[in-house]
């Protein structure tokens, strides 16, 4: 059953998308690594790093795809996973700081020292070892997932409103990690990191490792989400987007299929946020703005929502794009980004992946059969009653 | 009202408002089981509120409500009645649009409802056969790759109609399962129920009187939310009260 389960997760695209993931994971690396710097192919550290981050934000993207295009929940909070993965990862690497910090305090993290805090708050036990603070990284987004969602979808919370009320929790969440008391280093956040499993975070060959585990948990991204959606589970989720109540008239139970793929969406984003805070070097509260969430959604939507390519290709191409504007046009990226979710809304419902997808099987399909029915890939969702 | 024993539903003294105004007045229907009942009754007569009651999406005010003699239905959500075997047709069409027409039936195929059961199912002989006896039975078998948003207004009905008989229920609620269809379409879809009824329980709401009359079946016609005459449809259709406030009208 399990061969049979990954066969099915391994379709076509998903094992395109997962080999080239796959061979970008060893390419990046090889070429800054291994050819030196001056010569024709090196990839400069800056760029790897970089790259790396893109990475973790596509795995955001993804997850987020996962709720929104599948199950019909747009997030406008999923930053909040993404942050409190990073949180648990940051508190591991300050931990490892130990001494070497600037109060040389050889427990407490400097902003502790700072704030006249004498011994260790409980929830810091734990995160020098790094496989409690690994379980934490997937623990934390994932039971606020369920928290959250357990109470949400049982209540029948949908749409706009649905919408509003992630926005609040990261919102709340937001305001609670300014606070300097909630212990998490206030303002600043977690920042001056040392070292990672006993490796310099600063280390050309750290940041090439970093940069290969973001393109692995790409693609293992990808293989879990295929997996999902193309299982009859996947089918009941699209079921549940266009028309919840007449998945409900077929005996299946929304809430919970909604709480599974949350709870699964939340973890993923929790692992994307660990992996970019080493490679960022700073986690503080400014993760979890709402507007942090926003720009994701737009990646998924320029991409194309539904699809497992999509969010990927919509995350790397917007964040290059970001990187791109805020160096050559500051003021105007604002703008930019605004009138993409614009264009995008209006003329390309279903992303990039969406402008390649209705064309070449459109063709395909007339020509088989002498079908005038045009091929409506997206129907607008019609709740039964 | 008779007893409840022996039943397939059982519904008596139903009443249920919405701000203010009752929708259903004191309803009381029964069906037993291989029976089939068709309802008629003008519009506003508490007809699709019956069905939302039976099949939880309502909440009675007053009244019971008994399936197969004994489950209380006002005690529970739509999936749970929808899993103790009510199957139910919408007024409008409403099958999975972005779904082909094998997987809208694969849907409500009966089987395991729980999350880690459709993660891990895989097709078996039984369901793959099934589900192609389904698709011969309902005649979308040529079509049965295409999205179900391609489908005409009444090959949409009979895929809905299909995928009750996926659910394989006991009792099916069946609301205006005609509209959009061909007279020869329609022909076709009143024997299919008949055929249903042999087994099952069938409700039928439907204004299309030359299809009630090729039910050959029970009439009940509703006004106001309750009851006005009961018999066959010459016997309903007979009667002044039903002449005066639906027939006539």
């Amino acid at each position: 059953m399990i061969t049979q389960l990954v066969f099915r997760a391994l379709d076509r695209k998903a094992s395109w998308l997962i080999a080239a993931i796959l061979l970008v994971a060893v390419a990046v690396p090889a070429c800054n690594l291994l050819i030196p710097p001056g010569q024709f192919g090196h990839v400069p550290g800056y760029l790897v790093t970089l790259f790396g981050k893109y990475l973790c934000y596509a795995v955001l993207a993804l997850s987020l795809d996962l709720v929104w295009g599948y199950v019909g929940i747009l997030s406008l909070g999923h930053g909040a996973f993404f942050a409190l993965g990073g949180y648990a990862m940051g508190m591991y690497l300050m931990r490892q700081i130990g001494a070497r910090g600037v109060y040389a305090n050889p427990v407490l993290p400097d902003f502790m020292v700072f704030l006249n805090w004498k011994e260790l708050p409980w929830y810091w036990l734990g995160f020098d070892m790094f496989p409690f603070a690994l379980l934490m990284v997937m623990l934390v987004p994932g039971l606020l997932a369920f928290v959250f969602g357990w109470f949400a979808f049982r209540s029948r919370v949908t749409g706009v409103y649905l919408s509003i009320i992630t926005q609040a929790m990261t919102f709340a969440l937001l305001l609670a990690f300014f606070r300097n008391d909630l212990g998490f280093g206030g303002n600043n956040g977690l920042t001056d990191f040392k070292d990672i499993l006993g490796f310099s975070v600063q280390a050309a060959s750290t940041r090439a490792a970093l940069f290969a585990l973001s393109a692995i948990l790409l693609a293992l991204g990808v293989f879990v989400c295929s997996m999902i959606v193309n299982s009859k589970l996947g089918k009941v989720m699209v079921a549940i987007r266009d028309a919840e109540s007449r998945t409900r008239f077929l005996g299946w139970r929304p809430e919970n299929v909604k709480l599974f793929a949350f709870i699964v969406s939340a973890v993923l984003a929790g692992l994307a946020g660990a992996l970019y805070v080493p490679q960022v070097g700073i986690i503080n509260p400014g993760e979890f703005t709402p507007e942090n969430s926003i720009e994701a959604v737009i990646w998924v939507a320029v991409g194309g929502r539904g699809t497992i390519v999509g969010p990927v290709i919509g995350a790397l191409l917007v964040n290059a794009g970001k990187s791109y504007f805020t160096a050559a046009l500051p003021e105007y990226w604002l703008f930019a980004l605004g009138a993409l979710f614009v264009v995008v809304t209006l003329f390309l419902p279903r992303g990039i992946v969406g402008l390649v997808a209705t064309r070449a099987p459109r063709r395909a399909r007339m020509t088989a059969r002498n079908d005038t029915v045009p091929p409506v890939l997206h129907p607008k969702a019609e709740p039964a009653e | 009202m008779t007893d409840r024993s022996g039943t397939m539903l059982y519904l008596n003294g139903v009443s249920v408002a919405f701000d203010g105004f009752r929708a259903l007045n004191g309803l009381s229907i029964i069906v037993h089981p291989r029976e089939m009942l068709a309802i008629i009754g003008p519009n506003g007569a508490g007809k699709t509120t019956m069905m939302d009651i039976i099949t939880g999406k309502t909440r009675p005010d007053e009244g019971d409500v008994y399936f197969d003699g004994r489950t209380d239905l006002t005690r529970l959500d739509e999936a749970a009645i929808a899993d103790l075997g009510i199957g139910r047709k919408f007024q409008k069409p409403t099958v999975f649009e972005s779904h082909t027409v094998w997987d809208n039936i694969e849907l409500a195929l009966k089987g395991p409802r729980s999350v880690f059961g459709a993660l891990t199912y895989m097709a078996a002989n039984d369901d793959i056969a099934r589900i192609e006896g389904i698709l011969d039975t309902i005649r979308l078998a040529g079509r049965r790759g295409d999205l179900a948003a391609g489908l005409s207004h009444g090959q949409k009905q009979w895929l809905e109609i299909g995928m009750l008989l996926a659910q394989d229920p006991k009792l099916l609620l069946v609301d205006e399962p005609v509209a959009g269809m061909t007279d020869a379409e329609t022909v076709e879809t009143a024997k299919l129920l008949r055929d249903i009824a042999q087994t099952r329980s069938v409700v039928v709401v439907e204004h299309d009187m030359s299809f009630v009359r090729e039910l050959e079946t029970r009439v009940t016609c509703l006004a106001e939310g309750a009851v006005l005459a009961e018999g066959s449809l010459d016997q309903v259709s007979r009667n002044p009260a039903v002449i005066e406030r639906y027939l006539g009208r």
